[in-house]
């Protein structure tokens, strides 16, 4: 066994461990953590194949953003375990034909690689002449940079529709202008008054 | 013979790296030591005190005695926290601020792993730094560190996304993500002149200010603000665990300074390339101007009094955010037009 396979099983078998305490464990920071332990192998298996970039991305990314404001929003929430467990028989159903589907749709995907090995060949091969820096700059930038800026719109568009969903202009609330008190001169900020000794103002 | 040496040499390679790792650490804990005591030194002759002088001549031993003092003492876990979390916090965030020295090179070819994403590694690994922070302050389970653990999730997060622009505007200068790449981009026949600090003034601003962000030092340092929070999130830590937290923000704050010194100030490069300034090793060059940052680090320390939160947030979204994503752009333009982006 080469160091890359060891390395690969080593990944491997802490992804899926702790992709499954994600939902075993019982403290929602918990499988928050193990969360971002299956994020950091992810990009373990990443790194192995060679895609450097795709590696780093995610670590920034999904763990040091995404998953920041995750553990945020549920460190913040107050969760009742009684009340969770409540909706559990109601939903099952539905999770459990979702699950499935999703199971179905797993195994013909890795099916195909034992059913008929040449169908998975006719996959385009990657460009090993650039690093894969520049392949995705290329794909991303070059070759589809329209769908690119559509996507970018529609991130932009849902980002605006968040913020004037939840903006509140309140009515007496005092705000600091930064510009306004920057823009103070001595002449505008303060007046000198003569002041008759023992009286005051 | 030849053909063990070949089967034998990934294990050869595998033990001189173990070597460099640990020969850097070594390096590197002792720089802290002294860079930490340099910190509280500058401090003190700002405000004319004397600071640490009693421990060996002008107090330099003072940090191996904290060493000491920090190992010895007996470390205590509150009955209310979540003891694993509790624990591994300051390991990860030691560990963090260690693992980013693998990729950074202090001279030409002297770096552990020369890789062709360093850039990116480090901003990954800078940007983990934060889960130290977040899972310290929550697993203690008291007021103080949890609500320091939301500032610092909040910040640097905020902090993060100027300093990712700012990278960006460097990269498009030199047209690789490899570390050693973005050093010898900045080698020309102007010496000093040629750094990138010159040409990206703003953004070194913007830089340097979001690293004392990113490291939660003063003015920024609201996490563990002693008139707010006490000690923010590190109220409930004592003995090693707390020695770990510092050491690891230490390193970090180094890293930062290295940073700066590599994406703007020339890396090992000497200042100007004549006869007496390049009989130096290019090493030396890296560590005085490793330590030139750092004494701006604790100058800002001394003099600059503390945002309040709203302050932090606002400089970071609605000054340093336009501004470098504005630069991004101008910079792209410029290169793109004139013709002197690199690589084509």
């Amino acid at each position: 066994m080469s160091v890359a396979q060891a390395f690969f099983y080593l990944f491997s078998a802490v992804m899926v461990g702790s992709a499954f305490m994600v939902i075993v464990s019982r403290n929602p920071v918990h499988s928050v953590l193990f969360l971002i332990l299956t994020f950091v192998n992810a990009a373990g298996l990443f790194l192995l194949m060679g895609a450097e970039f795709l590696a780093m991305i995610l670590i920034v990314v999904y763990v040091g953003a995404v998953a920041v404001l995750f553990l945020f929003v549920v460190m913040m929430l107050d969760v009742d375990f009684a009340e969770l467990k409540q909706g559990f028989a109601k939903h099952l159903p539905l999770g459990s034909i979702l699950g499935l589907i999703f199971l179905i749709e797993l195994v013909m995907v890795i099916g195909t690689y034992f059913v008929s090995p040449d169908a998975a060949r006719t996959a385009p091969k990657p460009d090993t002449t650039v690093s894969n820096t520049e392949a995705l700059g290329r794909v991303l930038y070059t070759d589809y940079i329209y769908y690119f800026q559509i996507a970018g719109l529609v991130l932009l568009v849902a980002m605006i529709g968040a913020i004037v969903l939840t903006l509140r202009h309140k009515v007496g609330v005092k705000r600091q202008n930064i510009a306004d008190q920057v823009a103070r001169t001595k002449e505008t900020a303060m007046e000198v008054r003569k002041v008759a000794s023992g009286q005051g103002l | 013979m030849a053909q063990d040496i070949a089967s034998y040499g990934w294990a050869l390679a595998l033990g001189l790296t173990i070597l460099k790792s640990l020969g850097l650490l070594a390096i590197l804990l002792v720089f802290v030591a002294f860079i930490l005591l340099a910190d509280r030194k500058i401090w003190a002759a700002v405000q004319l005190r004397r600071g640490p002088n009693v421990v060996g001549p002008f107090g330099l031993f003072q940090s191996f005695a904290d060493l000491l003092k920090f190992i010895l003492k007996e470390p205590t876990i509150p009955a209310g926290a979540n003891k694993g979390v509790f624990l591994l916090a300051p390991l990860v965030t030691t560990t963090l601020a260690l693992s980013a020295w693998a990729v950074l090179p202090v001279m030409d070819g002297w770096a552990i792993a020369n890789i062709n994403v360093g850039v990116l590694y480090i901003f990954a690994v800078s940007s983990l730094g934060v889960y130290g922070v977040i899972m310290g302050g929550w697993a203690s389970n008291s007021k103080y560190p949890f609500l320091g653990a939301l500032r610092s999730a909040a910040q640097m997060v905020s902090y993060e996304v100027s300093i990712g622009f700012v990278v960006i505007t460097v990269l498009l200068c030199v047209g690789s993500l490899n570390l050693s790449d973005v050093v010898n981009a900045q080698h020309g026949s102007y010496g000093l002149f040629n750094w990138f600090w010159l040409p990206l003034f703003p953004m070194f601003i913007i830089f340097f200010i979001s690293a004392l962000a990113e490291t939660n030092r003063p003015p920024f340092d609201l996490v563990e603000a002693e008139s707010e929070l006490v000690a923010g999130f590190m109220v409930e830590y004592g003995s090693t665990p707390y020695m770990m937290f510092m050491l690891g923000e230490y390193v970090a704050i180094v890293t930062m300074c290295a940073m700066t010194t590599i994406l703007f100030l020339g890396g090992w490069l000497p200042p100007f390339d004549v006869a007496p300034f390049t009989w130096v090793p290019g090493v030396i060059w890296f560590v005085i101007k490793v330590c030139f940052v750092f004494f701006m680090f604790a100058m800002v320390k001394a003099f600059v009094p503390r945002y309040r939160y709203d302050q932090l947030m606002r400089l970071g979204w609605k000054v340093f955010l336009p501004i470098s994503l504005f630069m991004v752009v101008a910079v792209a333009a410029v290169l793109q037009f004139t013709g002197w982006a690199p690589g084509h």
